[in-house]
């Protein structure tokens, strides 16, 4: 079943872009994340795969503080982005947000229209000196997100008007018109149907191109068909992180294996 | 048999049949509870409501209806001549009333017997006087088809009386021994029961709907007698309240609209962005210790009497302003604008603080609907808290708070203890805020408590006011739950 062509992948060295360092993240009195290591790279994506509640989507949201928002969560270790801490006091969370975008389970636009879902951004970081380079950045990031084709004729139309496929890609096409160098996605296909899935995925291999990219999924196959690297998280632990390929031929620790097999999960 | 025993000895019966119908549903099972359809007690119930519910419907109508059948066949015994010049059949059968409750209080006193009562006349006897001594005044004499009419309507009530007894009695009876016989094992009783159930929820529902019905129906024919007293022209598009006792008031209502609506501005001015901003803190910056502490504490604000603003209006912020903006080179601004502690400013002022709980609870239920992945899709673009509140979550929860704040307009525009306390008597248009006016409430107590005859104009243009404010905060309400209703098909 997973001997899919991932393995004939060409996966070229790449810049890491982010490197985790001994991370430990406390909700309240429960450890949610134990000691992990990781090196995420350029230009690659990397999936994080694991049973439900073993800490993935957890450790995804400390990559760009979005643990912050929550009171009781407290996160140890360093996060290094281009080899900066980004847990360092004289980081900026919301500078930093814009550097590493994200993208949620659930689509959620915002009750605007499509255009001002995706001007929010360079609104708010004045990426736009003008109306013109407005709509420029609007329909590049758009099309980026291979949708524009569906809402040209309609970019006044709310947002929350698109079936669920269309807006989960406007919600990545509005992440990346800040112009993020890391896009952070958490289970972006979970709500969607099989055709808008593939859309979907079609798109994150074509955002590797620019981006690095870190996905969170529940589906081994969508790992296995989008991810070059793979991270297995098991109770907060990281267990196991490989090439692709690798962790879902021939992985290491056995209750990897036991995973991608369905034995346990 | 007076109707209080009357009532118990139906409930006495309804509580004998309880027991009854419980007691032959065990009995027919042969003592086995299992093998009834229904609980034994469901049984008890149906033997309960069938001796109660018919019996006591028809006592509340005959005692609905009684009244207006004596009425109705005494009063024709008042022939045309009997009525004096300027008094009407109305008033001679307050005083056939009067005198029947007279002769009954006799009789009760041991003055009179029940005989003496049905036959005395007043060509033998001063009945005036024989009352007077019991206490019944009497305003002038009576005269014969007076005295003939009360006796008479002594006679018919007290035939009515024993009829309605003797049919209350006999369906109380019927109703128990009708489902005491058809209780069996097979009977559904519990099905029964259900329905019954059913209907008293029905009723309970239908009572709190005809109640506003008839409420708005006694001050739409009230109002009707208004304006068949005054024109509707002037009430509607003059521009003077002046009520005099000569007949020649001038009762416009625009000014007092004027009033009303310049107090509620002022007083959603201050409730409107106080309200907000504290819905904004509570639902999004405060953490849950500041929350369960300040939320409460904010909505002993909206429990506290609207008297005890009105006070507070009389005695702390009206003069507090009147140092301000009056009392000339002594007041602190060194200005002589206000002369008074009652004005538009100290009205809108304390009615505002009194509306800041109503608005900050409801946004901060509405704050709280919008969900929080809206929020993250926010943070997460690198936006601030703020920029998220201002640009996102409010946009997002406008609809509803657009509601909210209609709904503390109408409870603004229909306040009545603050303004008749801080907001004056004067009615007229002006814009200077400083100057005391008046409101559409205010208007319809001091026209309602005064000495005036009741069927004067001036009187019962309250009513018409009452209805038009009434529409008015009704039309509010609708619009608000129209939007808020809208809003929350949003997000489900």
């Amino acid at each position: 079943m997973y001997d899919i062509a991932t393995t004939e992948k060409t996966v070229e060295q790449q810049v890491t872009k982010i490197s985790a360092r001994d991370v430990q993240v406390y909700y309240g009195e429960s450890h949610a994340i134990k000691d992990v290591n990781v090196d995420i790279e350029d230009k690659t994506v990397t999936a994080f795969i694991g049973p439900s509640g073993c800490g993935k989507s957890t450790f995804l949201r400390c990559l760009n503080r979005m643990n912050d928002t929550i009171d009781i969560c407290k996160v140890k270790g360093e996060i290094l982005l281009d080899g900066e801490n980004i847990y360092d006091p004289k980081v900026d969370p919301v500078q930093l947000r814009a550097k590493v975008g994200m993208v949620f389970q659930k689509p959620n636009p915002f009750p605007k229209s499509i255009y001002d879902n995706i001007a929010y951004g360079p609104r708010i970081h004045g990426l736009a000196r003008n109306k013109a380079e407005l709509d420029e950045i609007v329909e590049k990031s758009l099309r980026r997100g291979a949708i524009w084709n569906e809402v040209k004729d309609r970019l006044d139309a709310p947002g929350t008007g698109l079936s669920g496929g269309q807006q989960q890609r406007l919600c990545i096409a509005r992440a990346i018109a800040t112009e993020p160098e890391v896009l952070l996605m958490d289970e972006p296909c979970s709500a969607l149907d099989p055709i808008a899935t593939a859309q979907v995925e079609e798109l994150i291999d074509e955002l590797r191109q620019n981006y690095s990219v870190v996905i969170v999924t529940h589906s081994m196959q969508q790992a296995a068909r989008v991810s070059q690297k793979t991270a297995f998280f098991h109770l907060g632990n990281l267990v196991e992180f490989g090439e692709t390929g690798q962790i879902f031929t021939n992985p290491e620790d056995p209750r990897t294996e036991s995973y991608i097999t369905g034995r346990i999960g | 048999m007076p109707t209080f025993w009357l009532v118990v000895f139906v409930f006495a019966l309804a509580a004998l049949g309880f027991l009854a119908g419980r007691a032959r549903a065990l009995h027919s099972a042969g003592g086995n509870a299992r093998d009834l359809h229904s609980l034994p007690n469901y049984y008890g119930a149906n033997v309960l409501l069938t001796t109660l519910v018919p019996a006591l419907l028809v006592l509340g109508l005959w005692l609905m209806i009684q009244p207006s059948v004596v009425q109705y066949r005494v009063s024709g015994m008042i022939p045309e001549q009997a009525i004096p010049e300027n008094s009407t059949l109305g008033l001679v059968m307050m005083d056939v009333h009067q005198v029947a409750a007279g002769l009954d209080l006799a009789v009760d006193e041991g003055a009179l017997t029940e005989q003496e009562a049905g036959t005395i006349r007043t060509e033998f006897t001063d009945l005036r006087a024989r009352l007077g001594e019991l206490g019944v005044a009497l305003g002038s004499d009576v005269r014969p088809e007076v005295l003939q009419a009360a006796q008479r309507y002594r006679a018919i009530d007290a035939s009515g009386h024993r009829n309605m007894v003797i049919v209350v009695t006999l369906l109380a009876l019927a109703g128990l021994g009708f489902s005491w016989q058809h209780t069996n094992k097979d009977f559904r009783a519990r099905n029964v029961v259900e329905q019954g159930i059913y209907a008293l929820l029905v009723l309970a529902a239908l009572l709190a709907i005809l109640t506003t019905i008839g409420i708005v129906l006694s001050m739409f024919f009230e109002s009707i007698s208004f304006f068949k007293l005054h024109s509707w022209t002037d009430f509607f598009f003059g521009g003077t309240w002046a009520p005099n006792f000569r007949g020649d008031s001038e009762l416009s209502i625009l000014p007092l609209l004027w009033g009303t609506l310049y107090i509620s501005f002022i007083a959603l001015l201050v409730a409107v962005p106080v309200g907000l901003f504290a819905a904004v803190y509570l639902s999004e910056y405060a953490n849950g210790h500041v929350r369960a502490f300040a939320k409460p504490l904010l909505e002993i604000l909206a429990g506290i009497p609207t008297i005890v603003y009105g006070l507070f209006a009389l005695l702390t912020v009206g003069p507090a302003l009147v140092s301000v903006f009056g009392n000339g080179p002594e007041g602190l601004l060194g200005v002589d604008w206000m002369s008074g502690a009652t004005s538009v400013l100290t009205a809108g002022l304390v009615m505002g603080i009194m509306l800041i709980p109503f608005v900050s609870s409801l946004s901060d239920d509405i704050i709280n609907a919008v969900p929080q992945t809206m929020r993250d899709g926010s943070l997460g673009l690198g936006a601030t808290k703020s920029e998220t509140v201002r640009q996102v979550v409010l946009p997002a929860a406008l609809p509803g708070i657009v509601g909210a704040i209609l709904l503390a307009a109408s409870r603004a525009i229909g306040e009545t203890m603050i303004v008749v306390m801080g907001a004056g008597a004067i009615a007229k248009f002006s814009l200077n805020p400083l100057e005391s006016m008046t409101t559409i409430t205010t208007r319809i107590v001091s026209q309602l408590t005064g000495d005036t005859d009741f069927a004067s104009a001036e009187t019962l243009v309250a009513f018409a006011l009452g209805i038009t404010l009434f529409v008015l905060t009704l039309g509010l309400n609708v619009l608000a739950l129209y939007i808020v209703r809208k809003y929350r098909e949003q997000y489900e």
